[in-house]
This record gives structure tokens, sequence and C-alpha cells, in this order.
């Protein structure tokens, strides 16, 4: 437990001065109270831009900054220093993901004070429902992360990734066709469950949708995190 | 002196290329070994090995203590750039439960008691290096390997990092060192092993190592004169040497034996440097 405190630390101070990490945590939020706050057109949606955004922070924020963290570490071989000390490729992990699960449920947390016209239930739910999409999100950039020799392999691999994932549901709005195929996405999946929060309590279908994305990315992780170890 | 750890016909392939072939070899407790060998020669391939990073192919690797308190210091291990070399050291002494009254130590006895709270990527190789030494020896430790610790660096931070060394060969931690540079394996040193395209070519102490390729056995005289002149170091030559020393001509005298750089190449037809 210490070890992964410790790790939780260093990333806290690290990610202070990691400005391209850092930024992930704050655009979105950022960008959502601005659009929330400033654009106000006739007959828009309730909710729209947080609705939008925050999928989009859902699909980037987690993604990108663990398979960067990751990435980092294997490149500058910090990583393997820290496994030979004795921490455990779970500690590690449980370190990082930890760190960067509560960083981006603070975005999550300003998405949630937007959001207008629900109750606190609803306010729960869609915590909880943001953390689910953080949770999927973050398994596939970690296999991202360990699956890249270096910090710009993995941007090469995030990059593209990202894009399907944060900007399928936000065009899925507009195009039936894309709308089928975002159907798979668990970020397609959270977009719905999240535009239809008063209807709480239905969410089987969605869940199940990311349930199994969470096990696909998980086994990805798992089959790259084991090649890794054999070589 | 007991054996700590012992090598026995240890082969490593990367795919169908043989970096490693047929090494054995013992490490006493609390000395100061060397591993000598050009780049490629698989050096750090070995150091990997025996710090368990890399699975040998073929062969055994048997450590006498059971867990011994292992420090490593590799070029390639990075430090946290973004952070400071005291956030970097403390990282790792929180993970060891070390004091970080520790950290101070290290930091006073590596002369970076001034840049502690300066950015790792502020910081030039040597003194990089150094902090990498400092993580190295957070923990008491049993064994230290360090992989090429001067490479690259300049006289002075490479005399500091020798100082180190001999420090912790006082206190009886057994060092195990690879090099290119036969001086800090003639200088440091208790024993060595030359290393070349994967084979230990000779094995002892230096000074053994060096006298034992004295095959020409000559001594070369500089004569006040400005001459030069040979001799074998045979006892029929004693008289002209008597003779010179009789009319106080000799300015210096030198013996042949070679260091250790003219018996690598001897040995192997390379120099050590390339």
């Amino acid at each position: 437990m210490s070890h992964t405190l410790t790790i939780i630390q260093k990333q806290l101070k690290d990610t202070l001065k990691n400005k391209t990490v850092l930024i992930q945590f704050i655009m979105f939020p950022v960008l959502g109270i601005i659009m929330t706050k400033a654009i106000q057109i006739e007959n828009m949606p309730e909710n729209f831009f947080v609705n939008l955004f925050v999928t989009m922070y859902i699909g980037m924020a987690p993604l990108t900054s663990i398979s960067a963290i990751i990435s980092e570490e294997k490149e500058k071989n910090t990583l393997r220093v820290l496994l030979m000390a004795n921490v455990s490729p779970m500690q590690y992990l449980i370190g990082i993901g930890s760190y960067v699960f509560f960083a981006c449920m603070l975005g999550g947390v300003v998405f949630c004070y937007l959001l207008d016209g629900v109750t606190g239930t609803q306010r729960m739910l869609f915590l909880l429902i943001v953390a689910v999409g953080i949770v999927a999100s973050m398994v596939m950039g970690a296999a991202i992360g360990v699956g890249s020799k270096n910090q710009m392999a993995a941007t090469s691999v995030t990059v593209p990734v990202m894009m399907v994932f944060s900007f399928l549901p936000m065009l899925s709005m507009f195009n039936d066709k894309i709308e089928k195929i975002a159907k798979v996405t668990y970020s397609e999946q959270i977009r719905l469950m999240i535009s239809n929060l008063e209807n709480s309590g239905d969410y089987a279908k969605n869940l199940a949708v990311i349930f199994l994305n969470i096990l696909l990315f998980g086994v990805i992780f798992f089959v790259l995190y084991k090649k890794i170890y054999r070589n | 002196m007991a054996a700590l750890i012992e090598v026995n016909n240890l082969s490593h392939f990367f795919g169908e290329r043989k970096i490693l072939n047929d090494i054995s070899l013992t490490i006493e407790k609390g000395k100061v070994i060397g591993l000598l060998g050009p780049s490629g020669a698989g050096k750090t391939t070995l150091v990997n090995i025996l710090t368990k990073q890399l699975k040998p192919t073929e062969g055994t690797v048997m450590i006498s203590e059971e867990n011994p308190v292992t420090g490593i210091m590799m070029d390639s291990f990075g430090l946290y750039d973004r952070l400071t070399v005291w956030d970097n050291l403390k990282i790792f002494a929180d993970i060891y439960r070390v004091p970080h009254g520790r950290i101070n130590e290290l930091l006073e006895r590596a002369e970076l008691m001034g840049a502690q709270k300066t950015v790792v990527s502020n910081l030039s190789k040597g003194m990089r290096n150094r902090v990498n030494f400092c993580r190295a020896l957070l923990k008491d430790l049993d064994i230290l390997y360090l992989d090429e610790p001067t490479s690259g660096l300049d006289p002075a931070t490479t005399d500091k990092i020798h100082e180190l060394i001999e420090e912790e060969r006082n206190s009886e931690t057994t060092v195990f060192l690879t090099t290119h540079n036969m001086h800090e394996a003639e200088k440091l040193c208790d024993y060595i092993f030359l290393l070349n395209e994967g084979n230990i070519v000779e094995a002892g102490m230096p000074e053994e190592i060096c006298r034992k390729y004295n095959l020409e056995n000559t001594i070369e005289f500089v004569l006040k004169s400005g001459e030069k002149r040979v001799l074998q170091n045979k006892k029929e030559n004693a008289d002209a040497f008597f003779e010179m020393m009789k009319e106080e001509s000799i300015v210096s005298i030198h013996s042949s034996e070679p260091d250790l750089e003219k018996v690598f190449l001897h040995l192997t037809g390379r120099e050590l440097n390339k």
C-alpha cells in the first residue's frame, strides 16, 4: 500500500509540471464551463454542451494521460527502476490508475456542477456513469502505454484511437450510419446514458456494451503485458 | 574470501546472435570486480542477467546469500526529469523505507547538496550520474552493480565517482563494475575479467595480468645524452646496468610491462576503446 501511495505522490508532483498531461485534465471542463455559460441558443437540448464535452473528456483525458505516463516511464527506464525496487506491476498500475482516476473525476465533478434541471440522485448517477467511462478509457490507455516502446509510438496510436472514441459519439448525433457504428463503443454508451439520466435504472444494455469494451481492452492489456514480460 | 555470486557456463542469445558464450566466474564478497571489454562485448547483457533483468539462455547464476541487498546504476536508468534531485531520491527512499536523513548524507558525499532543489532536467550529465549513483546507494548494500559509471564524464566527475566507489569498497560492499576504461579498472578493481565478443579471454588481478603478458621483459633506460637504451631483464645485463649507474647517466627507467589496453590488444587484436 505504501508503494502505491509513493507512486501517487510522485505522479501528483510530476503532473503539476507536465503540461501535456495537465492540459488533458483541465481543457474539457474549462471548455464546458465557457460554452455552457457563454452560449445560449434557442431550442438547444438541455445540457447539450455538458453531454457533448463530458463524452469527449471521458474518451480523451484518461486515455491520453495514462498512456503518456506509462510510455514515458518505459522510454526513460524509470518504470524498470521502480520494478527493480520491488514495486510490483500491480502496485504501479493501481498507483498511476487511482491518480488518473481521481484527477479525471475532478473534471467530472465540474461537469456535474454544470448540469441543469437534474435532481441530486441524477447528479450522483451522472458521476457514477462518468466513473465507469473513465475506467474503460484508462484500461485502453494502459494497454497502449504498455504496448508502446516510447512516447512517440504511444502518441501515434493514442491519437487515432482517441479520435474514434471521443468524436464518434458527437458525430453519431448528426448521422444515423455513424450512430450504428458508434453503438458498439463505450463512449457512445456513456453519451446515451448521460443524455438519458431521467430514465435511470434502464441501463442494462449500455452497461453490457461498456463491460465488453473494458473486457476487450483488458485482454489487449494483458496480452501486451505478458509479451513484454516474456521479452 | 567467500564467493557471493557464482556464474556457471552461462550463455545468452538474442535471436540467432550469441552475446555471451559459456561464461563462468566467481564474485567474491567485499571485492571490486571489474568486467573490462569494448563496446558490444556483452558487458551490459551480463549485468542484466546478474541483476535478474534478463534470463540467461543457458547456464546458472548462484547467489550465496538469500536476497542480498542490491544497488544498480546503469547509464540507461532514467531519472524523473521534471522533479528535483531531492524528490527523485525521496521516491526511492520511501519505497525502500529509508529515513530521509540518508538522502542528505548521500548528497553530501556526492557533493550535490547545492543542487538538491534543482530540477533534474537542468543538471549536467555528470551530476545526473551522481544522482543516479546516490539512488543506487540509498540502501545499505551487499552488492553494487555499476554499468559504465563514468562513461562520457569529465575528469573531475570521474574522480568523484571513483571516490564514491572506493568508499563503498571500504564499507565492504561488493562492487561489480563494467568499464572499457583500463585506467579505471587498474585503479579500482581487485580482480578483473577481460571480455571480448561474449568470451572471457583473461581473468586475474590487474597487476598480475600485466606481469603475465610482459613478454618482452625488457628495461628501457633514458640517458642524459638523450639516448634510449633497451636491455633484456637478464643477469648477463647486470654489468651494463651498473655501468650506467656508476656514470650517473640515467635520467629515467621504464619497464616493458604492458598496460591492460596492450594486454587486451595482444589477446584479441582489438582496442578496448573501439
